[in-house]
């Protein structure tokens, strides 16, 4: 290595670390200690919604994150617009039939 | 009451077996009775870092059999009285390991001694389940280092979820050491620093054994570093760790070496 290459060399730590926190979030999501917990709010979120709107079954995302004192459910569920729209006109036409 | 401990990591040679002997003999000397069980059935290396290897008669594996009793298995430690080993076995299969001999032989010991070590193996198979399996504190050893902060966040994930005190709903209590630590890599920029480790895998510190040639010297000869060479660095960050484990306050310092005059002068070392 030369003497210039000594002082324009780039601090790698940061790098590390930044790689570090994206794979280990995606992993506790799929193998942590949580994850048969989250396999279970999945399905069961998706059949509660199921029950009322046609939602896709990768549409329903869980994700947990482990914190020091709390740790957050986060639940994400997309549904498309004409979903909505379709159970709104049935909702109205059950009431004009009562 | 006796505490169950288990040191562990995922990974092989981050120096869970180093900690295993070092923090057993920190905590043996306060005067406390402790007992370091190797778990490594196949590739046991406790002993002989313990130097203790020519004394094994039986090991574990034989008292779970019923070739032996706990006691015949037992080695006092010839430095410290209140230290003894419970050595794996070298010979026999893995599967000689089973959860209700190692439940055994764990309520045994937690008659006998204040502390049970429990020195993990590597991977996260069923030696490493089981060693952690009826602990109530962890030791996780992390160096550093990607792929160890990555095995150890799998280690931590197991302790949440396959231990008996997880299994009660309770939370197991775990603590990371930080080993073969550079402060000057890690402020140059080229080694992840504590606070990095910290944040990304979120337990409290325990301790930082810094990076030096004495852990080695110390293995060479078969005596825990806090007995070869108390005064060098890691020794004391040991000493320090294990005084925390048993409740006590003490200041996070990163011992350095103390360097003579001569190898401040001609002490150059290769990086």
């Amino acid at each position: 290595m030369s003497f210039f290459n000594f002082f324009s060399r780039k601090p790698t730590a940061p790098v590390a670390r930044d790689r570090l926190q994206i794979l280990l979030a995606h992993e506790r999501a799929s193998f942590g200690s949580n994850a048969d917990l989250i396999a279970v709010l999945q399905e069961e979120i998706l059949a509660v919604i199921a029950r009322h709107v046609t939602v896709d079954r990768d549409k329903v995302q869980v994700k947990l994150d482990r914190g020091d004192s709390f740790s957050t459910l986060e639940i994400g569920v997309e549904i498309p617009p004409a979903a909505i729209e379709k159970q709104a006109a049935l909702n109205r036409a059950a009431l004009r039939a009562s | 009451m006796a505490k169950v401990l288990v040191v562990t990591s995922g990974k092989g040679g981050v120096g869970k077996t180093t900690s295993t002997a070092a923090l057993g003999a920190a905590l043996a000397q306060t005067g406390k009775t402790v007992v370091v069980v190797d778990f490594d059935v196949g590739l046991r290396n406790l002993d002989i870092v313990m130097g203790a290897e020519r004394r094994v008669v039986f090991d574990m594996i034989n008292v779970i059999q019923g070739e032996a009793k706990l006691a015949q298995a037992l080695i006092r430690d010839k430095r410290i009285e209140t230290l003894s080993i419970l050595p794996a076995s070298q010979t026999r299969d893995k599967d000689a390991l089973t959860s209700e001999g190692v439940a055994k032989i764990i309520a045994e010991l937690r008659e006998k001694f204040d502390w049970v070590i429990c020195d993990s193996p590597a991977g996260i198979e069923r030696g490493a389940t089981l060693a952690m399996h009826h602990a109530d504190v962890a030791v996780i050893v992390t160096n550093p280092e990607v792929s160890s902060v990555r095995d150890s966040d799998r280690i931590i994930g197991l302790l949440d979820s396959k231990t008996e005190m997880a299994s009660r709903g309770e939370r197991i209590e775990k603590h990371l050491l930080l080993t073969r630590y550079d402060a000057v890599r890690a402020a140059r920029g080229d080694m992840l620093k504590t606070e990095d480790v910290l944040e990304i895998l979120s337990i409290p510190l325990l301790g930082i054994i810094p990076e030096s040639s004495e852990v080695l010297r110390a293995s060479n000869i078969g005596t825990p570093v806090v007995l070869s060479n108390p005064d060098a660095a890691p020794a004391r960050a040991y000493v320090d760790a294990a005084r925390r484990l048993m409740g006590e306050q003490v200041p996070m310092v990163i011992p350095g070496e103390k360097k003579s005059f001569m190898t401040k002068l001609f002490g150059r070392r290769v990086a």
